[in-house]
Order: structure tokens, then sequence, then C-alpha cells
């Protein structure tokens, strides 16, 4: 068997393919971000209360309606994203106007008031949630076993993340909506239904969290803090590949993925510090981001 | 000369206060005596204590019933923070006349309370702990230690899976105190009982939620058994990656601290197999399935109690048999009831007849279990199959280690 500095080779790829697969939640949960701040200028601390509630509708669906995966992956974004067009309408909404520190704060409440009720009902250990059937198993790459399952995560990412970077950069309606980002005065003078765009871009951030957290809950713990150890590498994500950058996100989600991957394979105790050394080093060098334009 | 003489006011001020003197003569007539059950009720502790441990305090007063005193119990959340702990138990102890704490999840917290406690001659109880200190450099004649403690746990687990055939070892521990204790222990006893410990992935706590990577390492090393020296959502999510990697199939995986509200959390299909300790499991034996049948309807989702539960029901019910039998006015001395409830051999349906030693530790016996199959369980909460029980005087940590009261 062949090292790479005294890794085994077998080891080394499976941890890099781990990484990747790491990746693909952050990029999923950073691409909602971006996209919220990117459009609406919104920090919005409550993206990990979300993407939990992904999960909790999904373990909800199939113990109260006896509705499997599959339809989860389509209706939880669906109604955690109409909960969030309720946010957005009667609270966020309001905010606007103001600094992006109200919208920070109030974001923040909303996750410690949505987690607290979660905790609340349901306690704080967990709740199970089975791998579909039709993707348990796994399936020998020579170098490692990849389950199923982790496969199916980055093929869905990554649809997902091209499928919102069409939709944003690519479609008339992604036009319309960054050109009411940069003017919202002239847009609405074409007669074009700003808030409206802005209510529903809102909910589609919020609806891809929700995806994220279905996707999460067969191979991480179903419980209302799981968001909250995502949240802060997922703010190092957009903030290294720069604030509001769709594909900067997408990209560096995955990158920081396999980088503390790596760490985890050569130095464990620092793969969580990683993330962290990266984000400060390229706000030295870059302020704006990877991707960012610069203010 | 008009001075002295009360004004009608005064004379009317002066008969309500009597009035009032006379009501509180009244009511103390039946004494008071106050338990706090001080707990983490908000966040990762909150299913293996929690609201739970105070449904089971609750129970040991109902069970313990009318006194020659009243029984009140309070309750707070100390959020994991020990200055919060501290300071509630502070409180409790100066303002609102509490003469026990119990509970104590958190070792940091148990540890600054049991501090208070000692400074005010109270008495507290540590049901929900995991640290040795507690009867170790930091003993106190003010604080007594249920249920279980890291060595138990660690020293069980690791004796028996060794002695079953699980030789070589893989940990994957938190890196913290708690984690590296655990660790430590069981790394100990395994090397003792001779195994061998090929590796070790200490990950950042808190902040990791995916254990695939320290799995695989785990799994490459070529070890019989991998020991998750972690507790609560951590273990959970180990196990389901370990269950999602196929890892069950090829090795034995070990928790070495594991609840019943975790099992629950992670299911039997994914949890089957493993091997973990514990002091109390509700269906070990009639005396325990009567006490889970008692409490369960008050206790959070109706769920039987975990071991830290047991011993918060277990700890308050023989404080209270102690100060009934010392006599309210001097069980206020805090140390005095302490050295009471070491003198008096125990006995109660969490666990059975047992007592408590000399720096604090009470003895009772670990037991390890095997997680049922989901073809074997035969219903809700039959999850655990008890494959091997380690005597009291071997579960508990040597005597001594740097403890005041143990006399060399």
């Amino acid at each position: 068997m062949f090292t790479i500095f005294g890794i085994p080779g077998p080891l080394l790829f499976g941890q890099l393919l781990l990484g990747l697969i790491n990746g693909a939640f952050y990029a999923m949960l950073s691409l909602g971000l971006a996209v919220i701040f990117g459009l609406l200028n919104i920090i919005n601390f409550a993206h990990g209360a979300l993407f939990m509630m992904g999960a909790f509708v999904a373990w909800m669906l199939l113990n109260y309606a006896g509705i499997g995966y599959w339809w989860a992956l389509l209706l939880a974004p669906l109604i955690v994203g109409a909960f969030g067009l309720v946010l957005e309408r009667t609270l966020i909404s309001r905010l606007y106007k103001l600094d992006h520190l109200y919208g920070l704060l109030l974001t923040f409440g909303l996750a410690l008031v949505i987690e607290g009720l979660f905790r609340n009902e349901y306690g704080s250990s967990g709740m199970p949630y089975q791998i579909p059937s039709a993707l348990q198993g796994a399936t020998n790459l020579g170098f490692m076993f990849l389950p199923n399952y982790r496969g199916w995560v980055v093929v869905a990412a990554l649809v997902v993340c091209i499928a919102t970077w069409l939709l944003i950069e690519k479609t008339k309606l992604g036009a319309m909506l960054r050109a009411a980002t940069e003017n919202a005065p002239l847009v609405q003078a074409f007669g074009v239904n700003v808030p409206r765009m802005v209510t529903l871009t809102y909910a589609g951030g919020v609806a891809l969290a929700a995806l994220a957290g279905v996707l999460a809950a067969p191979i991480y713990s179903v419980n209302p803090n799981m968001g909250s150890s995502f949240i802060n590498t997922v703010f190092a994500v957009v903030v290294i590949g720069g604030m509001g950058s769709i594909i900067g996100s997408v990209i560096t989600g995955f990158g920081l993925g396999v980088i503390e991957g790596l760490t985890k394979v050569f130095y464990p105790e620092a793969s969580a510090t990683v993330v962290f050394v990266v984000m400060a080093i390229v706000l030295l060098t870059r302020p704006a981001g990877l991707f960012g334009k610069a203010a | 000369m008009r001075d002295i003489q009360p004004s009608r006011r005064q004379i009317l001020g002066g008969a309500l206060a009597a009035a009032g003197l006379a009501g509180s003569a009244a009511r103390a007539a039946r004494p008071v005596l106050r338990i706090g059950v001080l707990g983490d009720q908000s966040g990762p502790y909150r299913d293996l204590a929690g609201l739970g441990a105070l449904a089971c305090a609750r129970q040991a007063v109902a069970e313990f019933g009318a006194g020659s005193f009243d029984v009140e119990i309070v309750t707070a959340d100390h959020q994991n923070k020990p200055d919060v702990g501290a300071a509630i138990a502070r409180q409790w102890f100066d303002r609102d006349g509490v003469d026990m704490v119990t509970d104590l999840t958190n070792s940091a917290v148990a540890l600054a309370v049991a501090q208070v406690a000692r400074a005010k001659n109270k008495v507290a109880l540590a049901t929900a702990t995991g640290t040795t200190e507690l009867t170790g450099r930091q003993c106190s004649a003010n604080s007594l230690h249920w249920s279980y403690d890291v060595y138990m746990l660690a020293r069980s687990t690791a004796l028996q899976v060794v002695k079953s055939g699980g030789r070589s070892w893989y940990f994957v521990a938190a890196d913290y105190v708690f984690g590296r204790q655990l660790q430590g222990e069981a790394a100990a006893t395994v090397a003792a009982s001779g195994g061998t410990v090929l590796g070790t992935s200490f990950y950042p706590f808190p902040g990791t939620s995916d254990f695939s990577s320290f799995l695989l390492a785990g799994q490459s090393s070529g070890a019989d058994v991998i020991g998750f020296a972690n507790a609560g959502a951590d273990l959970v999510n180990g196990l389901k990656q370990a269950h999602e990697f196929g890892l069950s199939r090829r090795v034995r995986l070990a928790a070495l601290s594991g609840f019943i509200s975790d099992i629950d959390a992670v299911g039997l299909e994914v949890a089957q197999g493993l091997n973990l300790t514990s002091s109390f499991y509700w269906d070990l034996n009639e005396r325990t399935r009567a006490l889970s049948a008692r409490v369960r309807p008050a206790m959070p989702r109706q769920a039987p109690p975990t071991m830290a539960q047991a011993g918060t029901y277990s700890g308050t019910l023989h404080y209270l048999k102690t100060v009934a039998a010392m006599g309210l006015p001097a069980a206020r001395d805090g140390a005095a009831t302490v050295a009471q409830m070491k003198a008096t051999p125990c006995d109660d349906d969490a666990f059975g007849s047992f007592r408590v030693r000399a720096d604090g530790r009470v003895l009772v016996p670990a037991y390890l279990f095997r997680v049922k199959s989901p073809a074997e369980s035969r219903g809700p909460w039959d999850y655990y199959t008890k494959l091997a029980t380690t005597p009291p005087d071997e579960a508990a940590p040597p005597l001594g280690r740097g403890c005041v009261l143990v006399k060399e």
C-alpha cells in the first residue's frame, strides 16, 4: 500500500471524498445565505434554525403523516419556505431601511426562539430518521466504501447549486432580481412587483436551507441544535467566498469541506479551527472575499 | 409625654404585625425543608436529567410522605454555566432557605456548586455528574456523588469488552476534559487488561458534526473496537454515521458514556449491538420496573428514568430519610447530615441496597449492556440486554486520590 506523508493512500482519498460531501452541505447552506444577503442585504442568522426545521419537518411528515423521504424532499422546503414567507412579511421586511445590524439581531433572536420552541417540544437528544431504503448500502470504490446516501447528497447538492446559479445569473427572472437589488425604484417603474419578488427570494433561500436539512436528517442527529453547529462554519464560507457571491459560496463550500477533511487526517484537533484560519488569511489579502466585488 | 403615647395608627399597625407573627407562628409549627433541583433544562443534557430529574425528585418526596416537616422543591436551569449555577445555589442557600441541591448535571457546574455548599455548610448531591474530582482532590464533607462517574463508565465498558474478545481499540474522543478523562480511563483499563490502543482521534468540541473521517481512520487502523469517548448529540451522530458506513458489521462499537435517552434518539436499527455501561436500567429487576411504572406518568414523554434521573430519586429519598432520622433542626447542619448519610445504609427501588463511601462516592454496581436489535425488542424502551456486572467496589474509583476525607 502506498502512503502520502505517512498516511495510507486509500485513507487519504477516503477523507478527500468525505470532505467533498461535507462541502456539499456547506455549499447548499451558504448558497441560501448568499442569495439572501446578495439580494436582500439581510444577514440571516436564522439560517441554521431553518435548516434544523427542514430536518424536523421531514421527521414530522414521516411520523405524523407517514410521508417518506422522497416526498419530504419536496414538501419540507415548501412548508419551511412558507414559514420563511410569513417571517419576511411580518418581521424582516420592516428592517430593510435600517442598518444591517438590526436584521442580524432580529434573525439571531428568531433562531433562539425557534430552537427553544423545538427543544421544549422534542428535547435535546434528537429524533431517529432512517436512510431511505433505495439509498441504503454502500459502493466499493476500491479505496473506500462509499455509502450510497452520501454519493446522492453530493449529486443532489451539485444539481441544486448549479440550478440556483443558472436561475439567478442566466434567466430573465434572475436578471430582474439582480436589477431590483441594484435599483428597486427603477425596476418598480417597469411594473415589477419588487416587494413580492423580495419576499419570494427570502422564501427561496429559506427553502434551500430546509432542503439541506432534509438531506442531512438521515446522517446527522435530528435535534434542535443541529443548525448551530453548522452556522458558524457556513458564515465563514460566505465571508471567504465574498458576501453575496453565489458562485463564490458554492466553490468555497466545497473547497473548505476538502480542507477540513484533510485537516481531520493530519491534525484532527484543528479541524474546526482551520476554516477560520483560512478566513483570516483571505480577509487579510482580499478583504472582499475570493469572489466578492470590492465595495 | 405625647411621644410615648401610641397613636391610633401605631396601634393598628402593631395589631396587624401581631396578627402576622401569629400567622407565621402557625406556619412555623410545620417547618419546611427545601430541596433545589439544579440542572440543564434547555441544553444538551436536558433529556438525560433535566425535567425528568425534577419529576424523580418529586417522586422521592411523594414516597417519603408526611414527616414532621413539609418538603418543598425549587428548581432552576443552570444553562451549563458554572457561574450561573453557583449564583443560583448561593441565592437558594442564603435567601430562599434551601438546604440541599441535587441533579448538578455538568461536571464544571457540580464542582462550583459543591464549593458553595461547603462554604454555606449545606448539602450538594451530584446525581448527574461525570467527574471523579468530586470524590478526589475536590471532595468535601458537604457533597456526595451518586449514580455514576467517568471512571465507572469507562472502566466497566473497557474491561468487559476486552474480556469478551475486543482486544484492540481505537478511540474517537471529544477534545475537552470530559472526553480526555473518559478516553484516559478507558485506555488505561484496556492496557491493564491485556488489550492494545491503536490510536485516538481527538476531535474539536463543540462544533463537530461529521465523524466519518475519524470512524474511517479507526476502521483502517484494524481495531476490533471503536470506543466513543463523548456524549449526547456527538455520540448520536457518531453512531448514525458508523451505521451508515457499515462499521457496525465489521467492528464492535462501545459507548463510554451513553444514556438510554441517546439510544432512543438514535433508534435501535442504528444502535443495535452497541456496548455501554449504566448503573440503572428500568427493566433490570422487579424493583426498577416498579419505580419506573410509578414515575413515568410524570416524566417528559413518559420516558423511563435514565441512571442520572434514578440517582436524583435515590439521593433525594436517602437525604429525606436521613433528615427525618436526625430531626430537622439538627439536619440544618449540612456536614452533619452528609456524615449521617454516609453512616446509614441505603435501600431503594433504583439501586437496591447500597452504601456511601467515606469520600462521598455512592457504591452501586455497574452493568454492561448490549443494545437490542429491532427484532429482539418487545416494545418501546425495551432496549438493553445485560452482559456483565461489575461489583460496586470495583466500579468506583480507588479510594483516596487526594481526597482529604480519606485517612491514608
